[in-house]
């Protein structure tokens, strides 16, 4: 199976630990759904104990956006819509590293959505949490591609008017190899879905429905049995054979994906998509280089140009 | 070209055939061929046999082609200009022109000197034979090469059937040429090969007697390299940028600059690195931000049309300080413009399109050896200062042919540097006193802390801060490592006299062309200088004092005069230096400047002028 992800070490020199892991204090406002993203995330990182050094941190702008300068790691916090990219810069420059994206729904799906599709079809090797709260937060309340029809914000007081995009087909057509969907008031499911993003080789991407407290308050309680909600997981196929087994999702069903993805709001939660054998990009670089150097075996910089300019005389 | 001949004795170069011995040889020091055609016909293929063996004969060349912008071809000129001593411009002039078809004929029998021979296909061109300004010669191209190839051939091989032509009435050296041929086409199969020898052969044995009362002999060239590489200036580029230390980047086709982002994605993974073609521009530039930031200096590139898509990220590498190459091939513009044309019209855009205060490097190379040099430079500085840089190269520059010596490898290759020694915890990436020192992703820091690069802005540690006094100081920084650069650069020395009447200010691609017309000034009696500058923001300093010893300064530049009459590094000039003598030379017809042009500039300009 081609992977481009290193394992994550078994033996560290020291444990990695969630006090190592913390960074500036957040400043999300109290109640904020991203606090929880934040912890669930530093209890994955201790669970899987990757080498402090290889962790990258990164992100665009919004309020979830700010992830970078919570986790002490490396990090970047970059410029609206375009972290994927830069992403993909260091993923392919660096395959030693982990790499991890957070953003919101305006960066992904909305000034950044071209490079969605890009960074998902050219299969990268990295890990993006979209942290979707329906809404412009940052710069308080405006609609977001994500909006539900109706929703009264300030650039639409008469509520939105147009069709919000659905993020779960536009992963899976975009052509991302694992495409899961969670609730940050659900830890624990949250946490399993990081992780098998992290684990996964290739471009990874969960929806992770976050409450913007001040400016779209309850939006996901629907989703949410605390609040009178419903918090249906997707039932995965076991192979086992049985009756019931025939009624559960392949994770492999991209037609299946695609119906589950149309299921009325809350719909349901889990792994929507998981494709493993399709090689990372950082993979058939690689690879590239690999043959190419094969060819002029190993050939320095220095005998690589004079052989070069020879041609030229 | 130049006058008087430097060179009394002619000798043969070694392998050069005599089958045209009973015709009388005249001496020439070099010769402007204009093949005039469409671009399907293979003509840039021919002038580049030709520039090649200049190359390799000691002789200087420059090329100069016109490509149509439709997909389809078209109307399409390639000029070889060859000269036995320097040659700083593909020629005002043709001495020499063949026409392929008669709207070639009608539309570049003016650009041909009086006194100058056309040559022209008979079996399509009906030339105006009253016209006695021009020595009129058919030769039924056409058919002949069809002949010489056999009946299936089509159009294909008239191309070779004219070097053949070419090489025989120049006494070109026939042998080396030969060998330049097979090495393009014996990869492509023996049936190609031996089709291109056989139109080859034919013209060379077309009986020039009866067209021509004697043949040209080329001197032999006068430089000291006699094995000198022969290449256009987006090939120079890449390979500098190679040499640079850069193996990763990106970048999204565009003319003129896709040719170095083909050559990139093709030789990178030699050298163990790669090179993405993005989905945009702004894709473009970010991955090769990412790159950077993780230890790996890298490039993007484009044209103007994408260096303005790549602003905003480009002002964030000045803000976080990362090191990022950035190649702006620069074409006729405003919007899709010119995009098969030159113009130097993106220089403020480099130094200023971005928002806030973000200084940034912006260098031009000269000619197309200085395309390699400059991206070593390029590289040298980017990694020095950690800043972005942008190399501002142009259509004319990108496709034209020039041959010069080999670089020395050994002592240009910069190696590329992954720095990932542990920092402990007083590791400060921007220190108010001191260098940016990143620590790439990947770095121990033993201190605990560690670092996340901001386009907010920050104190000395990378932590973001609104502080008033950091604002002003980071500002300060930011902007002092770059006018300390210009301290380092060394000041253009003056060609022509020291002082004097006139002197010329060019930048980029403009060198040649402004070195001609000061030495064709001179010889006329002027007392014309000229400055050139590759550096330009920061300027390099001590240009006030050589300004103030000439009576006239001329900006020369192919952009426009602006609002207020002066072009663009005419306006940067003056705002540093106050001084109101400096004037502009600009033109914007998306061609290079012609000598006389040069030389009409500085004449009006006299005039209208008074001295001080």
């Amino acid at each position: 199976m081609p992977t481009a992800t290193p394992a994550p070490a078994a033996q560290p020199e020291e444990k990695l630990t969630k006090k190592d892991l913390t960074g500036d204090h957040p400043t999300w406002c109290p109640g904020c759904g991203d606090f929880a993203v934040l912890a669930a995330f530093y209890k994955v990182l201790e669970k899987l104990q990757i080498p402090h050094e290889k962790i990258v941190t990164m992100a665009g702008i919004g309020c979830s956006s700010r992830f970078p300068y919570f986790v002490n790691s490396h990090g970047l916090h970059f410029i609206h819509g375009r972290a994927l990219p830069l992403a993909t810069g260091i993923s392919l420059s660096r395959p030693d590293l982990h790499v991890f994206v957070f953003g919101g729904d305006g960066d992904g799906f909305s000034i950044g959505g071209n490079h969605l599709d890009h960074a998902a079809r050219k299969n990268v090797n990295l890990t993006y949490v979209i942290m979707d709260n329906f809404v412009y937060g940052l710069t308080k309340k405006q609609t977001s591609p994500t909006s539900p029809i109706g929703f009264k914000s300030k650039t639409d007081p008469a509520g939105s008017v147009d069709r919000p995009i659905n993020p779960m087909k536009k992963l899976i057509s975009g052509g991302a190899t694992f495409v899961a969907r969670t609730h940050a008031a659900q830890v624990k499911h949250m946490m399993e879905m990081f992780e098998r993003a992290i684990r996964h080789p290739g471009f990874s991407v969960v929806e992770t429905l976050s409450e913007c407290v001040v400016f779209y308050k309850g939006a996901f309680d629907d989703g949410n049995p605390r609040k009178g909600g419903v918090f249906e997981e997707i039932e995965e196929k076991k192979w086992d054979s049985t009756p019931e087994d025939d009624k559960r999702h392949d994770v492999t069903d991209e037609q299946n994906a695609y119906a589950l993805a149309d299921l009325r709001y809350p719909g349901k939660f889990g792994v929507f998509y998981e494709v493993d054998e399709i090689p990372t990009k950082n993979h058939l670089e690689q690879q590239l280089a690999e043959q190419a150097q094969k060819k002029t075996e190993g050939a320095g910089a220095v005998d690589l140009l004079k052989k070069r300019f020879s041609l030229m005389k | 070209m130049a006058a008087g001949s430097k060179f009394p004795s002619v000798e043969k170069a070694a392998g050069q055939d005599s089958d045209h011995d009973d015709l009388p040889h005249e001496s020439i020091k070099d010769a402007v061929i204009r093949f005039a055609g469409n671009s399907q016909d293979g003509i840039q293929t021919i002038g580049g046999f030709l520039a090649r063996l200049a190359g390799r004969s000691a002789r200087e060349v420059m090329t100069y082609m016109t490509i149509p912008s439709t997909i389809s071809g078209g109307p399409s000129i390639f000029q070889v200009h060859l000269g036995s001593g320097e040659v700083l411009s593909p020629g005002d002039e043709a001495d020499f022109l063949v026409t392929f078809y008669q709207h070639s004929y009608d539309a570049h029998i003016e650009s041909l000197r009086e006194g100058g021979v056309c040559l022209y296909d008979s079996d399509n061109v009906e030339p105006n034979l009253d016209d006695k300004r021009f020595k009129l010669v058919g030769v039924p191209i056409t058919s002949t090469s069809i002949e010489a190839i056999g009946g299936t051939a089509k159009d294909r091989g008239k191309n070779i059937f004219v070097l053949g032509l070419v090489t025989s009435i120049f006494n070109l050296n026939r042998t080396k040429l030969t060998e330049i041929i097979e090495r393009q086409f014996k990869g492509k199969g023996e049936d190609v090969f031996r089709n291109a020898m056989l139109a080859f052969d034919s013209g060379y044995s077309y009986p020039l007697g009866k067209i021509f009362d004697k043949t040209f002999d080329l001197k032999h060239g006068e430089s000291k390299d006699a094995d000198r590489v022969t290449t256009d200036g987006n090939t120079a580029l890449a390979y500098g940028l190679i040499a640079g230390g850069v193996r990763y980047g990106a970048g999204y086709p565009i003319t003129p600059w896709s040719p170095i982002m083909e050559t990139l994605r093709a030789e990178l993974p030699k050298y163990g690195g790669n090179f993405s073609q993005a989905e945009d521009e702004l894709a473009a530039v970010s991955i090769a931000l990412g790159a950077s930031y993780a230890g790996h200096l890298a490039v993007t590139g484009s044209a103007g049309p994408g260096l303005s898509l790549k602003m905003e990220a480009l002002s964030y590498a000045t803000m976080a300080e990362l090191p990022l190459i950035v190649i702006n091939v620069q074409r006729g513009g405003p919007s899709t413009g010119l995009p098969t044309s030159v113009e130097q019209s993106d220089l403020l855009q480099a130094i200023y399109g971005s928002h806030g205060d973000c200084p940034r490097v912006v260098l031009a190379p000269q000619d197309v050896e200085d395309c390699f040099y400059i991206a070593i430079e390029a590289c040298r500085i980017a990694r020095k200062y950690s800043v972005p840089v942008i190399v501002l190269s142009d259509q004319a520059l990108s496709s034209r042919i020039e041959a010069f010596p080999e670089p020395d490898f050994e002592t240009t290759v910069l190696p590329p540097e992954l720095d990932q020694e542990p920092r402990d915890g007083s590791f400060k990436p921007y220190p108010l006193d001191g260098p940016t020192r990143h620590a790439p992703p990947g770095t121990r820091m033993t201190g605990g802390k560690y670092p996340v690069v901001t386009g907010l802005e920050h104190d000395e540690w990378g932590h973001p801060t609104a502080n008033p006094q950091l604002h002003q100081q980071m500002t300060d920084r930011r902007r002092d490592k770059i006018v300390q650069l210009g301290e380092e650069i060394p000041t253009p020395e003056i060609f022509g006299g020291e002082s004097g009447d006139v002197l010329l200010v060019g930048w980029g691609s403009t060198w040649g062309p402004i070195r001609e017309a000061t030495l064709k000034a001179r010889d006329e009696g002027l007392k014309v200088s000229s400055i050139h500058f590759r550096h330009l923001h920061p300027m390099p300093n001590g240009i006030g004092e050589i300004l103030e010893r000439f009576e006239h300064v001329f900006v020369v530049e192919m952009n426009d005069q602006g609002l207020y009459g002066h072009g663009q590094f005419a306006t940067l000039l003056r705002a540093r230096y106050c001084d109101s003598r400096i004037q502009s030379i600009t033109k914007s017809d998306g061609l290079t400047f012609k000598i006389r042009e040069i030389l009409a500039g500085i004449e009006s300009g006299r005039k209208a002028v008074p001295a001080k």
